[in-house]
């Protein structure tokens, strides 16, 4: 009944439809060539994520460099964890522990974006919802029955799925509006979505951070590729003229 | 069809370029060097992917050691890129009785560059009690030993203390110069160092250098 | 003093006679058209394969517990580990496609046909091991679809009777997917599946130089000695090898420069696809690289959804319209085995789609729909539709050969040109 209720609710759910049982996402612009948000998401991360989850395939040092981030202002205030820079980004949770709190532990998330995609995230950390009848009190419209806890609660303040009274075709009718924060979070509405996006942004990043560098020598490989085409073709018609 | 008259047709098409067989050298050397260009690029990765990955530069990272425990006359031993360096603290009378072998010795003012800068001194070293020195003979790659209280003695007549080599018998004194007639053709290397306080050592960096 | 070496040398290794015979002065039918790249591609895929597979090997660890972690250190902390790992993860795709299109070019124009039978065997025997080699390849970054998908396919042995369920143990080493596993695919995959793809492309090669390759008419080149006026042969030099045992008509051109520099344009857009591909958009969409596979084995869970690599699906898709365990097994396997054996089924004379009736002309695009069809049927999640729909390609699939089967043996074909048209 319960799973009833929440189709039903996906349904009628604005900016969020029920297709083949997946959810509605919502688009992510991120831009991995924008450092001070791929810094911002970094620091979310490691603030508010690192405590459970790890990126244990990334060096420290090289997300600073990537994100042009000062060796030892890194360390200082991005470091929680080890000693040295070159060191993974992990953190001190055994894995027991974790199965132990959260029915299982809490996935790496070096690779997240490449597995769930930048939108999922981003319509996932923008999709909890206070839910007594779960063990952390929240669910999420994405991961239903997710079993971790509202991780950027105190950035949002408590989301809630929220009902309003509208005039619709001359009625008033009690209509479901979609997720409201209860204002007490520390950031606005559109502060957090900004600040989502730089989480994403960051996680994007850390899933492939070559992806910059691969680009900008395959925009000269492409050019390259255009003249030794050009080339190539003009020498064989060259040599076939005499031919047909 | 055949391939022996090409004038006809092909002036036709001509666009004031030059005759037939000058074009083909042309387009042939163009796209031989564009091509070979291509090449050379392509084997790029391939080369650089052979140098230290970030694991084995994290692994290689400067070593800081602690050096306040070290007693006159005593050496302690810290690995920095997975290489012994050693670190000897000199006794003054040590110090004093290097300038007497140097007639026995190959490279006695350190001309050969297997130092910093800093280290081309008659001590091999910033200051002169902390000897610091990769523990890998010059020769073939072997870690000599340290031999004290006149156990050098045994190889170099009137020198108590020095470095030997076990594999090929190759000879150091204490500031890590390589004596005359062994195998090693150079003096130990001094890696770049620095003191960052009077009790600790970095190892693989030196001042202003970093 | 260059010279004399040279002379040296050949004297007691035919270097330059093997070159002029297999390469410079091969005669190639002047009509080769774009469809005759794709097995020069498909030999520089090879090529690329290797070399950056042995790259690979340099930097991954072949163990259960490192394996993903060794991947992860290819991309990150090798330098340009990411450009070896693409170009490979990449080139696998890519020699899938450029096979795929090799095979149907060699359907349309008949050219499994008589000589060309063993040429043909050959080539599906390389597809095969091919096949091999990339599952084997698959399994290596040990993702979740490396272990799941391996799950699957090793499972598949489980059907054969008796001795199925013994022999899934003995091919994983252990009682389900493990390390065990994980190693000798690697074996496989890094030593003993290349040395025979290399050998079969070999074969493959001295079996086409051998009957000469066809063209898109299907006018053989090559006539009985003394059969043809000066003016009809050839005016290209050609090695004696040819000349001496037939007369070569002027249709032809030498494989150096000609073909060369044919294949090379073609190899220049296909470079210009692969790298836009490589550099670009790796995952192509998740169908290079599938998204579940960043995600490090799980035993206890498998993925939502499954499905093999692209390449794989069409036979996939058969392999699950039979509602019959074994018999689904029967079914994909025979699929191979029925293209295998084009050359018997085909009682054609006529060679070129081109000259044969409109029935085979229909029947070959159908056919090649219908494998692309299941192919997507193959690799999408899985719908009540879909069962119906895959049965009914199925049947189609194996319709190809039945109809090609009967009416090629009467079959109303338009004259063959003596001599090349184009």
């Amino acid at each position: 009944m319960r799973k009833l209720i929440f189709v039903v609710s996906l349904f009628l759910s604005a900016g969020v439809l029920a297709a083949g049982g997946n959810v509605h996402l919502d688009k992510a612009e991120y831009d991995l060539t924008d450092k001070a948000s791929l810094q911002s998401g970094a620091q979310l991360f490691m603030n508010y994520c690192l405590g459970c989850h790890q990126t244990q395939y990334q060096r420290y040092q090289r997300t600073f460099e990537d994100l042009d981030i000062p060796l030892e202002l890194g360390s200082e205030n991005l470091q929680f964890t080890g000693e040295k820079p070159g060191e993974h980004i992990k953190n001190a949770m055994p894995a027991e522990s974790g199965a132990k709190w959260f029915g299982a532990p809490p996935p790496d998330l070096t690779l997240v974006a490449r597995v769930r995609g930048a939108d999922w995230i981003y319509t996932y950390l923008r999709t909890f919802y206070a839910d007594e009848s779960t063990k952390f009190g929240v669910n999420n419209l994405v991961f239903p029955d997710v079993g971790m806890p509202h991780a950027l609660q105190e950035l949002q303040g408590v989301p809630r799925k929220t009902n309003e009274k509208m005039l619709i075709d001359g009625e008033m009718v009690d209509r479901y509006v979609g997720i409201k924060t209860d204002g007490s979070g520390e950031l606005s509405a559109a502060e957090y979505d900004t600040a989502v996006l730089d989480l994403v942004n960051y996680l994007v990043y850390i899933g492939e951070p070559s992806r910059l560098q691969s680009e900008s020598i395959g925009r000269w490989v492409m050019i390259f590729l255009l003249v030794l085409l050009v080339l190539v073709y003009l020498l064989k018609k060259d040599y076939w003229r005499d031919v047909h | 069809m055949s391939n022996v008259s090409l004038d006809a047709h092909d002036s036709s098409e001509a666009e004031n370029q030059p005759s037939n067989s000058n074009r083909r050298r042309f387009l042939t050397v163009a796209t031989s060097v564009v091509g070979g260009v291509g090449v050379v690029g392509a084997a790029v990765p391939f080369i650089a992917s052979w140098n230290p990955s970030i694991k084995a530069k994290a692994a290689g990272a400067d070593v800081e050691a602690d050096i306040s425990k070290i007693q006159p006359g005593q050496l302690i031993r810290v690995i920095w890129r997975s290489k012994p360096v050693w670190i000897a603290r000199r006794t003054p009378e040590l110090l004093a009785s290097l300038s007497n072998v140097e007639d026995q010795l190959k490279d006695p003012n350190s001309d050969e560059e297997q130092q910093p800068a800093f280290a081309k001194n008659q001590y091999r070293s910033l200051k002169e009690e902390y000897l610091v020195l990769v523990g890998i003979c010059t020769h073939l790659g072997c870690s000599p030993q340290h031999l004290k209280d006149g156990a050098f003695e045994e190889y170099v007549e009137g020198v108590a203390e020095g470095f030997f080599c076990p594999c090929h018998g190759s000879k150091f004194d204490m500031a890590g110069r390589v004596f005359q007639n062994v195998p090693a053709g150079l003096n130990l290397v001094v890696p770049p160092y620095m003191f960052i306080d009077d009790n600790t050592i970095l190892i693989g960096s030196e001042e202003g250098a970093a | 003093m260059w010279k004399n070496l040279m002379d040296w040398v050949e004297y007691r290794l035919p270097i330059m006679r093997v070159a002029n015979m297999h390469a410079i002065q091969y005669p190639a039918p002047r009509n080769m058209n774009f469809w005759y790249m794709f097995g020069f591609l498909a030999t520089i895929v090879l090529v690329n394969q290797i070399v950056t597979g042995v790259w690979l090997t340099m930097s991954y660890t072949p163990t259960a517990e490192e394996a993903f972690a060794s991947v992860e250190y290819i991309m990150r902390d090798v330098e340009y580990g990411y450009l070896l790992r693409y170009m490979h993860s990449t080139g696998a795709s890519a020699f899938f496609i450029v096979v795929y299109l090799h095979m149907f070019r060699g359907m349309i124009y008949g050219s499994y046909q008589k000589p060309r039978e063993l040429l043909w065997l050959f080539g599906m025997f390389i597809y095969l091991a091919l096949m091999a080699e990339a599952f084997m390849g698959y399994v290596l970054p040990w993702g979740q679809m490396s272990y799941w998908g391996a799950q699957v396919i090793v499972s598949l042995f489980s059907a054969i009777p008796v001795i199925g369920p013994d022999l899934v143990i003995w091919i994983q080493g252990d009682y389900v997917i493990s390390g065990a596993t994980l190693n000798r695919f690697f074996a496989l995959h890094v030593i003993a599946l290349p040395l025979v793809i290399v050998i079969l492309v070999f074969l493959h090669i001295v079996a086409l130089h051998e009957v000469g390759s066809n063209n898109p008419d299907g006018t053989d080149v090559k006539r009985k000695k003394g059969s043809l006026k000066e003016d009809e042969k050839t005016t290209f030099k050609i090695h004696e090898y040819y000349t001496d045992k037939y007369d070569i008509v002027d249709d032809i051109v030498p494989f150096f420069p000609h073909i060369v520099l044919k294949d090379l344009v073609g190899f220049a857009f296909f470079l210009l696809a692969f790298c836009y591909i490589m550099f670009f958009n790796p995952e192509m969409g998740g169908y290079f690289l599938e998204h579940p596979n960043f995600e490090i084995a799980n035993p206890l869970k498998t993925p939502e959804h499954i499905f093999p690599v692209w390449y794989f699906t069409p036979f996939y898709a058969i392999l699950k319209a039979v509602p019959h365990k074994l018999g689904g097994v029967i079914a994909m396997f025979a699929a191979i085995i029925f293209l295998a054996l084009l050359p018997w089924l085909d009682r054609g004379k006529v060679k070129s789609w081109r000259y044969r009736c409109g029935l085979h002309r229909w029947n070959l695009l159908i056919f090649a729909a219908v494998f692309v069809f299941l192919g997507y049927l193959g690799g999408t999640p899985q719908e009540a539709w879909k069962i119906i729909a895959s049965q009914i390609a199925t049947i189609m699939y194996f319709g190809f050969f039945v109809l090609l089967f009967i009416y090629s043996k009467n079959e109303r074909t338009i004259p063959v040109p003596a001599r090349i048209t184009e």
